[in-house]
């Protein structure tokens, strides 16, 4: 094999390159705006100019929605692993429930889906991208791509396969279409082997993608 | 207002197709399911979607469909599930 690696980019692009350059990675200001980014920068401008809010409430809101990660829902999960009675209150009200904990989920309510071992609960806004923000943060891109949006609601059980997390056919798979004004969450089960386990290594199990459904808790074991 | 329907009622989806935004997805009309949960009333999102942010507010379900029913194909098991939320509006009753 020669000096020369074996990809295909084009390394032609500087003309002749005989320091073989590959092509820099493009500065934000390099990629051209789109129809919606100029329309929300516009509207952005001018609420702040007429005075409807100011650019440090909108800065504020962005930060506080970037610093809400999946440890809240987490957390939410491993006390109602350890505590039945506060797993009933959270299924049958989140936003109270979480309330206990001194945690605020905002005023849209998310319905708490309760995995069972005859039940599997996996979460899909088919049309665009809802999702329960206030305990899991910000979706991942997955999550708002199209394929994911038709597949998971057509054929979930190859979307779980795809993702390592294949499920026998005597397991229900309930798949839940945000379209309107409630949001959702699952609740999954408490793997085994994690008897003893305090809440704090217990809501460690716990990803974000095992409250979306697309994954199981394992141990945490090697 | 009143909501219509209760838990276990059977109902369908209209098959319409009117012009502009709703929050019906397409695959679920003309589908028959169960109500599952009443989850309140809220504005129409066919309204607010065009600047009337003070029109009714309208019952919202949850409707549970057989996956068998909403896909030619469907590769799952027969006991999968899908649940939606739908506006009052856009149910009959099943049997309708």
């Amino acid at each position: 094999m020669s000096d020369h690696h074996d990809h295909d980019h084009d390394h032609g692009m500087y003309g002749v390159d005989p320091l073989h350059h590959h092509p820099p990675q493009p500065d934000l200001e390099d990629t051209p705006l789109t129809h919606h980014q100029i329309m929300q920068m516009a509207v952005a401008e001018l609420l702040i100019e007429k005075g409807i809010i100011s650019a440090e409430e909108l800065r504020q809101q962005i930060d506080l929605m970037d610093s809400i990660t999946p440890v809240r829902g987490s957390q939410l999960v491993a006390r109602a692993w350890t505590d039945p009675a506060f797993k009933d209150r959270l299924v049958a009200d989140s936003k109270a429930a979480a309330l206990e904990l001194e945690m605020d989920i905002g005023p849209i309510p998310i319905l708490i889906m309760e995995n069972t071992p005859q039940v599997h609960n996996l979460i899909v806004c088919t049309l665009c991208s809802c999702y329960p923000r206030m305990l899991l943060g910000i979706p991942p891109e997955w999550y708002k791509s199209r394929s994911y949006r038709r597949r998971a609601v057509s054929e979930p059980r190859k979307v779980l396969s795809e993702l390592g997390t294949p499920f026998a056919n005597d397991v229900e798979i309930k798949v839940h279409d945000s379209t309107a004004d409630m949001r959702y969450m699952v609740l999954p089960m408490r793997p085994d082997g994690t008897d003893g386990m305090s809440e704090e290594n217990l809501a460690g199990l716990v990803t974000r993608d095992c409250m979306i459904g697309v994954a199981v808790p394992g141990t945490g074991g090697s | 207002m009143t909501a219509r329907y209760t838990v276990g009622d059977d109902v369908r989806v209209r098959q319409a197709y009117p012009p502009g935004h709703c929050r019906t997805p397409y695959y679920c009309r003309g589908k028959s399911g169960v109500i599952v949960r009443y989850c309140g009333d809220f504005r129409n999102p066919e309204d607010l979607a065009y600047g009337t942010y003070d029109g009714p507010e309208v019952p919202m379900y949850r409707v549970q469909f057989n996956q068998t029913d909403m896909w030619p194909g469907y590769s799952g098991a027969p006991q999968d599930k899908v649940e939606v939320e739908i506006f009052e509006h856009w149910l009959v009753p099943a049997s309708s």
